[in-house]
C-alpha cells in the first residue's frame, strides 16, 4: 500500500434493501444460489433428474386416463394429449415456483439475519431453481411432440414470449408470498388452496371451448389462462383462439397484461417496503 | 496507518426494536381485531452513537451482553436498518457477524466457498480463482469434494474465516470468532490479524476477550446500555470495561441471625485502601473482611482464599493458616480482617471466599462462604499460567562458526 493511494469513496450504509446497489453481484447470487438449490434436489437422488421429469409425468398419465377414457374431456380437441402434457408442464412450474417460494426467506433464516445481501435474491432464486427444471422438462414436452407427430411451426420460436409472462407472474407472486409469509404463517395454506383453484380455473385440462361462451372472455382475462390459450396457439394448433381473440381483442387484452404487470408491481413494492424488517421479524 | 482517511464514521445512530405484545401471527388474528393498535414494547438499543474509525485501524468495541455492541455491528454490516443517524463505509465492507454463515450443509467445500463469497461481494470467476488459496489456508485441501455436513465444527469454522480472509475486503467486521477452533488455529488467527493490521486494513472486532483488545486494537470503545461509556486507548476502555462487569456487586453483606458469626463486610481494595474491584496486576490486592460474633469462640481460625475462574484456589491467607493465633473472639465482638496480597494474578476474574473454624484443627465450621465477592486484575503481560511470577529472562545463542547477538 502507498501513500498515494486514493481513499476508497464514503458510501453510506443504509441497511437490507429488496434490490442493493450492486447489479452483478444481484445477477450472481441469484444464479448460483437457484443453481446450487437446483442441484440439490435433483443430484441428491440416484436418478436424479429424471425425478424431476417423472413428477408431470406421472401426473400428466393420471389426467389422460381420467379424461380421454373416463369423462372424455379430450374428445374432438385436436392433439389432446400433447396439449394436456404442455399445460402440465407449464402449471406445475407455476405451482412448484410459488410454493416453494412461501417459506423461502423463512428457510434462509440464519443467511438473513446475519449477512447483507439484496433480499429479493431470495424468492427470484427459488423461482429460477425450478425455472431450470422448466426448461428441461420442456425438452421433453417438444421430444413427445414430434413423436406424437404435431407438425413443426415457425411460431414454436415464439416461446419465449409466452414463458417471459409466465416467470413473470410466478415471480410476482412468489414476492408477495415470501414476504407475507414472514409475518403471516398462514399464508401457507391459503395459498395452497388457491393455487389448486387456479388449477381448475384455468384451461389446462379443458379447452376454452369447453367454457360457456357468455363467460368465455372474463375467462380469459386470467393472465395464467390467457398465458396457456397462446400456448396453445402457437405451439400445438394454430387454429385455436389465439389469447387475444379469447379476451376479445386488443383493448381486452390489457387486462390480463395488465394483471401480470400489476402481480410484480405489487409484489415488488411490497418486498422493497417488507425488505428492511425481515431481519428483524423473523 | 498511511492515508489517514476515515473508514468508518457513525453519526447519531439509533435503533429501537419495537416487540408487539401480542403477535399476530395469523390472518385471522388481525381480521378479527382489526382495529386493535398494535402494542408495541419499545426497547432503545443504540442511543445516537458517534464515532469514526479511521483507515487502518483496529478497532475494538466491548460491552456487557445486551449493551448494543452486536445490533450496532449488525447496523454497520446493512442487517438492520437503523433508525436514526447515518453510517458511511469507505470501500468494500465484509461482515463476519457468524462464522460459516450461508454455509449449506448438503453442498460440498467448492459450492459453499464460491457462495459465501460472492456473498461477500467478490465475483465468482474471482471466488473460483482463489479456491486453491482458501482452501490452503484452511488447511482442507484434502477435504475438497466432501461435503460441508462431513466436516467437524473445527474445519467450517476454518473454512468460513479462510473465505472472509481471501475475500479481501476494505473493512471488515468481526464478532466474537475467537471462541472456536482449536488452539492452533487461534494461533493463526492471531497471525493474520497481525498481518491485516500491517497491510493497513480497517478491522472492527466485537469481543469479551480484554486480552485481544489490548494485544491488537489501536483503540476501543465501551458501550453500555446503547451508549459509549469510553473510547479511546484500550488499556483505559479495558479497564473501565471490567469496573463496568462488576458494578453491582461491590460488596456482600450476609445477613443470618441465627449464625454464630457472622460476615458483615467484604471487599477488595486497591494499593490506597479505596475500595476497588478492578485490582492492577503488580500492585498490592488488599482484602478487608468485617465479622460480627453472636457468641463466644474458642480458638477461632479465619481464612480467605482466592479462585480464579476454573475454581482453581489460586492462593489463600488466613489467621490458622499461617500458624498465627488469633486468641479467642468474645461475645459480641466486631473483627476486621486485612489481607493484602502481591497481586501476582494475570488479568481475569477472580474470586474471595472465606471462613470461620472453631478449635485448634478447624474441624467445626462456623461459616463457609464460598466465591462470595468477585474481582478482576488487569494489565500486567500477556501470560499463560495462573499467576505472572517476578522472574529474570536471558537468552544465549551460539551457532556454529558466527556469534549472533
Amino acid at each position: 500500500m502507498s501513500a498515494t493511494t486514493t481513499p476508497p469513496r464514503m458510501r453510506e450504509i443504509r441497511g437490507p434493501s429488496a434490490l442493493g446497489g450492486d447489479w452483478r453481484r444481484f445477477f450472481n447470487l441469484t444464479w448460483l444460489i437457484a443453481y446450487t438449490d437446483y442441484k440439490l434436489t435433483y443430484f441428491g437422488s440416484v436418478l436424479g433428474y429424471l425425478w424431476s421429469l417423472m413428477r408431470p409425468l406421472m401426473f400428466f398419465g393420471v389426467l389422460y386416463v381420467v379424461f380421454t377414457h373416463i369423462v372424455k374431456f379430450g374428445d374432438g380437441v385436436k392433439d389432446y394429449p400433447v396439449l394436456l402434457l404442455m399445460n402440465i408442464v407449464l402449471f406445475s412450474f407455476f405451482q412448484e415456483a410459488t410454493g416453494a417460494s412461501v417459506a423461502s426467506v423463512l428457510q434462509r433464516e440464519s443467511l438473513v439475519r446475519k449477512m447483507h445481501f439484496p433480499r429479493l435474491v431470495i424468492p427470484l432464486a427459488t423461482v429460477l431453481s425450478v425455472a431450470l427444471n422448466l426448461a428441461l422438462n420442456l425438452i421433453a414436452v417438444f421430444a413427445f411432440l414430434l413423436i406424437y407427430g404435431v407438425d413443426v411451426q415457425w411460431t414454436w420460436l415464439l416461446l419465449p414470449l409466452v414463458l417471459l409472462p409466465l416467470l413473470a407472474i410466478a415471480s410476482g407472486v412468489a414476492m408477495i408470498l415470501s414476504s407475507l409469509y414472514v409475518r403471516y404463517r398462514d399464508v401457507a395454506p391459503i395459498w395452497s388452496v388457491i393455487s389448486q383453484a387456479l388449477f381448475y380455473g384455468a384451461p389446462i385440462f379443458y379447452v376454452l371451448e369447453t367454457v360457456p361462451e357468455n363467460v368465455r372472455e372474463w375467462f380469459a382475462c386470467n393472465p395464467l389462462s390467457a398465458i396457456l390459450i397462446q400456448a396453445r396457439h402457437w405451439i400445438i394448433d394454430p387454429s385455436a383462439p389465439s389469447a387475444v381473440d379469447a379476451v376479445g381483442g386488443w383493448v381486452h387484452f390489457l387486462i390480463p397484461a395488465g394483471l401480470t404487470v400489476a402481480i410484480c408491481a405489487f409484489g415488488l413494492w411490497n418486498f422493497n417496503r417488507m425488505a428492511p424488517q425481515i431481519a428483524e421479524e423473523l | 496507518m498511511l492515508d489517514a482517511h476515515t473508514a468508518i464514521e457513525v453519526r447519531g445512530l439509533s435503533k429501537t426494536f419495537r416487540t408487539p405484545r401480542h403477535h399476530v401471527h395469523t390472518l385471522k388474528e388481525r381480521a378479527l381485531h382489526p382495529l386493535r393498535k398494535r402494542q408495541y414494547d419499545e426497547r432503545t438499543v443504540l442511543d445516537a452513537i458517534e464515532f469514526d474509525v479511521m483507515a487502518g485501524e483496529f478497532f475494538g468495541i466491548v460491552g456487557r451482553n445486551g449493551s448494543g455492541k452486536s445490533t450496532l455491528l449488525k447496523c454497520l454490516a446493512g442487517i438492520y436498518r437503523a433508525d436514526g443517524g447515518t453510517i458511511s463505509v469507505a470501500g468494500r465492507l465484509a461482515p463476519f457477524i457468524e462464522l460459516g454463515v450461508g454455509f449449506n450443509p448438503d453442498l460440498t467445500a467448492h459450492d459453499n466457498v464460491v457462495l459465501n463469497a460472492v456473498m461477500m461481494g467478490i465475483s465468482p470467476k474471482q471466488a473460483r480463482d482463489r479456491f486453491d488459496e482458501i482452501m490452503a489456508f484452511a488447511e482442507l485441501e484434502e477435504f475438497v469434494d466432501l461435503k460441508l455436513k462431513n466436516y467437524s465444527s473445527g474445519m467450517q469454522v476454518r473454512l468460513a474465516f479462510a473465505v472472509m480472509v481471501q475475500a479481501d475486503a476494505d473493512v471488515l467486521l468481526i464478532d466474537e470468532v475467537l471462541a472456536v477452533g482449536d488452539a492452533a488455529f487461534q494461533q493463526k488467527c492471531f497471525d493474520v490479524f497481525y498481518e491485516l493490521r500491517e497491510r493497513g486494513k480497517t478491522i472492527v472486532l466485537v469481543t469479551h476477550a480484554m486480552e485481544l483488545v489490548r494485544q491488537f486494537c489501536h483503540r476501543a470503545m465501551l458501550i453500555s446500555g446503547g451508549e459509549i461509556v469510553s473510547i479511546g486507548d484500550p488499556d483505559e476502555v479495558g479497564r473501565r470495561y471490567l469496573a463496568e462487569n462488576f458494578k453491582d456487586r461491590t460488596a456482600q453483606v450476609v445477613d443470618d441471625d441465627s449464625a454464630v458469626i457472622q460476615l458483615r463486610e467484604l471487599y477488595t481494595a486497591d494499593a490506597e485502601d479505596r475500595p476497588s474491584n478492578t485490582i492492577p496486576h503488580g500492585g498490592p490486592l488488599r482484602i478487608h473482611a468485617v465479622f460480627e460474633a453472636a457468641e463466644a469462640i474458642e480458638a477461632p481460625g479465619i481464612a480467605l482464599w482466592i479462585e480464579n475462574e476454573e475454581r482453581v484456589r489460586v492462593t489463600s491467607v488466613g489467621a490458622l493458616e499461617n500458624g498465627a493465633a488469633l486468641g479467642p473472639i468474645a461475645k459480641g465482638e466486631r473483627i476486621e480482617v486485612i489481607a493484602e496480597i502481591a497481586n501476582a494474578f494475570t488479568s481475569g476474574r477472580y474470586f474471595v471466599g472465606c471462613s470461620v473454624t472453631r478449635g485448634s484443627i478447624g474441624a467445626d465450621l462456623l461459616l463457609y462462604l464460598d466465591r462470595a465477592i468477585e474481582f478482576y486484575v488487569f494489565g500486567g503481560e500477556a501470560v499463560h499460567g495462573l499467576v505472572s511470577l517476578g522472574h529474570w529472562f536471558e537468552v544465549k545463542r551460539e551457532r556454529t562458526g558466527e556469534v549472533v547477538g
